[in-house]
C-alpha cells in the first residue's frame, strides 16, 4: 500500500510499504477513507520531538470502512462499519479509562519503559506519532491496524460525508476538551492563541459553550477571518500589542481563561525578545520548547483564571514566570485529548447541524500530494488551513 | 530492495517495499553539506588554534581563531537546522569576517603569505557555495503583504452564529452546575 513515511527533518516520501497485518486478537483492518495532516505532525516533520524512526509511517487523525478483524473484537465491530479512528489508542478497561482519562491509558503503550524514563509513567499508545508513545503506525495510509479496536473506534452513521466527521478523531475534541477545561461561565472572556485547526475548534466550542467573548490572537490573515467568521474578535499578534489590547477589551481586567492552541513552536519574532533566546536554545538543544505563548498567558490572565493548554509541549521549557503563575492563583489544564470522553456528544452535535467541523478544511488533494501537502501546510502557502488527504 | 529503516521495524508492522520521491532538493544537500564542513572547521578552530594560526603565520591570534571556530560552530548548527537559511546568511557574513581577518594578516613581512593567500582563495570560493545556497534556500513563507484568501463566511456554524449563541445562553440559564 502507499503510506506517508518519515525519513528524518523536513523528509516524508510517500513510500510503498507492506500492508498492515492483524497481529492480536483485539486488532481490526480500515481501509482509509479520509485522513488529514495536524498541527502535531509539524512537530515531527521539524523533528522537534524526540523519538522517531526513518520508516515510521505518519498520521493520527484517520477514518474509514473496517475491512478485517481479530477474534477478540467480540462483536463490537465488524466488517462493512464505518468507523473514525481516535488518535489514542485505549484498552476501555483500565483504571484510567474507566474514569476517562483516554489519553493516559495505562496498556496500549507498547513501548512504556520509554516513556517511563522521560515523563515518569506512561501515557496512552498514539497513532503516528513518537516510539515514546509506542511508534503505533500511523493513517496517513491507505490502510491502518487499529489496536485494542473494540474500544480504539467512534462508530459513525452512513449519510454524513467524511469531511464533517473526520475531525472528530483530534481536532475538534482537542478544541472542546481545551474549552471545556475552562469551566467557561456565562460572565468570561477566554482569550485562545493561534488559530490553525485547533485553534478554529476551541474557539467553536467556547461560543457553544457560552463564553461572553471569545478572543483569537494570530497573524495569518486568512486564519483571523476564519476566526472572526466564528465569532472571536481577533488579535494579530505582529502588528498589535496582545497584552494591551487583551486588557483594553476586558476593562483592564484581564481574560478569566485562556486557551494556548500554538503549541512549542511559538512564532520567532524580534519584537518577542524571548522568542529569539528560546530558539537559539533549541538549536543547541538547552531547550525543547519556545514557551512565549504559555509566558504570556500567564502574564495576561486574570487572577484566579484558568490557562488550558492544549498546544504540545514535549520536553523542557524555560523562563516560566511561576512567581506570576503561583501569586495571581491560576490553574492550569492540558493533556493529551480524552478523544473519546467527549466524542458521542461531539458526533451528536454534528448530526444535529449545531456545528460542522469540515469549515475549517482548505485543502483536499490525494495521498500521494502528501508530502508538499506538508510544505504547504508548514509554510502556511495558499491561505492553508487544514488539509485533508484521500488515499 | 532493502531499506536500512526496516530493520528497527517491530515485528508486523508495514516495511518499506519501495522508495517514494524525497522532498530534498540539491540546494538542501548543499546546505547541509556546508553546516557539517562549518562544524568541522569550528572544532578545528576551537581546539587547534595553534595549529591554525602557525599555517598562516599569524601566531598570537589563537584567542580569535578560537572565537571564530564557535562562530562556525554555531552558524554550521543553524544551517543544518529547520532554519538553515538564517545559518546560511550567518556563514556568508561570516565568510566576510574570515576574509577581512585574512587581509589583515597578508603583510610583507609575513612568511607565510602564500597560505594565506591560499586561504583567501578557498574562502572566496566557500563563500560562492555559502551565498547560492542562502539564495536557493529562501524561506518559502509568503511574504506579509502577499494577496491571501480569506474566509469571512466560513462560521462552521450551519444555523448561524447567533443561533449558536443563543442555544448556549438557554443551556446557561437551565443548568445549575456547569458539569458536561
Ligand atoms: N492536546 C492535543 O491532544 C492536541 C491535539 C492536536 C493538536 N495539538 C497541538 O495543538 C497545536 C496547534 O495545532 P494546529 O493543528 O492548529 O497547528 P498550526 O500549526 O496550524 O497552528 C498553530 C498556530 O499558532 C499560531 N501561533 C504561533 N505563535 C503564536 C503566538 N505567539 N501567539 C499566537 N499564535 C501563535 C500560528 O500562526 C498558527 O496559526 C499544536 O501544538 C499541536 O501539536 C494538540
Ligand atoms: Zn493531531
Ligand atoms: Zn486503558
Amino acid at each position: 500500500m502507499k503510506a506517508l513515511v518519515w525519513h528524518g527533518k523536513e523528509d516524508i516520501r510517500c513510500d510503498t510499504v507492506t500492508d498492515p497485518e492483524i497481529q492480536d486478537p483485539r486488532d481490526a483492518i480500515i481501509k482509509v477513507t479520509s485522513c488529514a495532516i495536524c498541527g502535531s505532525d509539524l512537530h515531527l516533520f521539524h523533528n522537534f520531538i524526540p523519538g522517531m524512526l526513518p520508516g515510521d509511517i505518519m498520521g493520527h487523525e484517520t477514518m474509514g470502512e473496517v475491512v478485517e478483524v481479530g477474534s477478540g473484537v467480540d462483536g463490537k465491530l465488524k466488517k462493512g462499519d464505518r468507523i473514525v479512528v481516535p488518535f489514542t489508542i485505549i484498552c476501555g478497561e483500565c483504571d484510567q479509562c474507566k474514569r476517562g482519562n483516554f489519553s493516559v491509558c495505562e496498556t496500549t503503550n507498547r513501548k512504556r519503559h520509554l516513556a517511563e524514563k522521560v515523563f515518569g509513567h506512561s501515557c496512552a499508545g498514539l497513532f503516528g506519532y513518537t516510539h515514546l508513545t509506542g511508534g503505533y503506525p500511523g493513517g496517513q495510509a491507505e490502510y491502518l491496524r487499529v489496536p485494542f479496536a473494540d474500544a480504539t473506534h467512534i462508530k459513525v452513521p452512513d449519510g454524513v460525508p467524511d469531511e464533517q466527521l473526520l475531525f472528530l478523531s483530534d481536532i475538534f475534541p482537542t478544541g472542546w476538551q481545551a474549552a471545556v477545561h475552562c469551566d467557561i461561565e456565562p460572565t468570561d472572556t477566554v482569550a485562545i492563541w493561534g488559530c490553525g485547526p485547533v485553534g478554529q475548534m476551541a474557539i467553536r466550542s467556547a461560543i457553544l459553550l457560552g463564553a461572553n467573548q471569545v478572543i483569537a490572537i494570530d497573524c495569518l490573515p486568512e486564519r483571523l477571518s476564519m476566526a472572526e467568521a466564528g465569532g472571536a474578535t481577533t488579535i494579530n499578534f505582529e502588528t498589535e500589542s496582545v497584552v494591551e489590547r487583551l486588557n483594553e477589551l476586558t476593562d483592564g481586567k484581564g481574560p478569566e481563561k485562556c486557551i494556548d492552541c500554538a503549541g512549542m513552536e511559538a512564532h520567532v519574532l524580534a519584537s518577542q525578545p524571548d522568542t529569539l533566546l528560546d530558539r537559539a536554545k533549541q538549536m543547541v538543544m538547552l531547550e525543547s520548547d519556545r514557551p512565549h505563548v504559555l509566558r504570556e498567558m500567564i502574564y495576561v490572565c486574570r487572577p484566579g483564571g484558568v490557562i488550558s493548554v492544549a498546544g504540545v509541549y514535549s520536553g523542557l521549557s524555560d523562563n516560566m514566570p511561576m512567581g506570576a503563575f503561583m501569586n495571581k492563583g491560576l490553574t492550569m489544564r492540558t493533556g493529551q485529548t480524552h478523544v473519546n470522553r467527549w466524542s458521542d456528544d461531539l458526533l451528536h452535535r454534528i448530526e444535529e447541524g449545531q456545528i460542522d467541523p469540515s469549515f475549517v478544511i482548505t485543502h483536499t488533494v490525494p495521498l500521494s500530494q502528501g508530502p508538499e501537502m506538508y510544505q504547504v501546510f508548514r509554510d502556511k502557502r495558499d491561505s492553508c488551513v487544514k488539509v485533508v488527504l484521500k488515499p | 530492495m532493502f531499506h536500512f529503516s526496516n530493520i528497527v521495524r517491530t515485528k508486523g508492522d508495514p516495511r518499506i517495499v519501495e522508495g517514494g520521491p524525497s522532498l530534498k532538493r540539491p540546494e538542501d544537500q548543499l546546505a547541509r553539506a556546508l553546516g557539517w564542513f562549518s562544524i568541522g572547521l569550528g572544532v578545528v578552530e576551537f581546539f587547534a588554534p595553534r595549529r591554525v594560526t602557525e599555517t598562516l603565520g599569524v601566531e598570537g591570534h589563537e584567542t580569535l581563531v578560537r572565537a571564530f571556530g564557535v562562530r562556525e560552530i554555531l552558524a554550521g548548527i543553524m544551517s543544518l537546522s529547520v532554519d538553515k537559511n538564517a545559518g546560511l546568511w550567518a556563514r556568508v557574513g561570516g565568510d566576510g569576517l574570515d576574509a577581512a581577518a585574512l587581509l589583515s594578516g597578508l603583510t610583507a613581512d609575513n612568511p607565510k603569505k602564500g597560505n594565506i593567500a591560499l586561504a583567501l582563495l578557498m574562502v572566496g570560493g566557500i563563500a560562492m557555495l555559502d551565498y547560492r545556497a542562502a539564495q536557493d534556500t529562501k524561506p518559502q513563507r509568503p511574504p506579509r503583504d502577499a494577496r491571501r484568501k480569506l474566509y469571512p463566511n466560513r462560521s462552521g456554524f450551519p444555523k448561524g452564529i447567533e443561533s449558536a449563541r443563543s442555544a448556549a445562553k438557554q443551556i446557561a440559564a437551565h443548568a445549575t452546575v456547569g458539569q458536561s
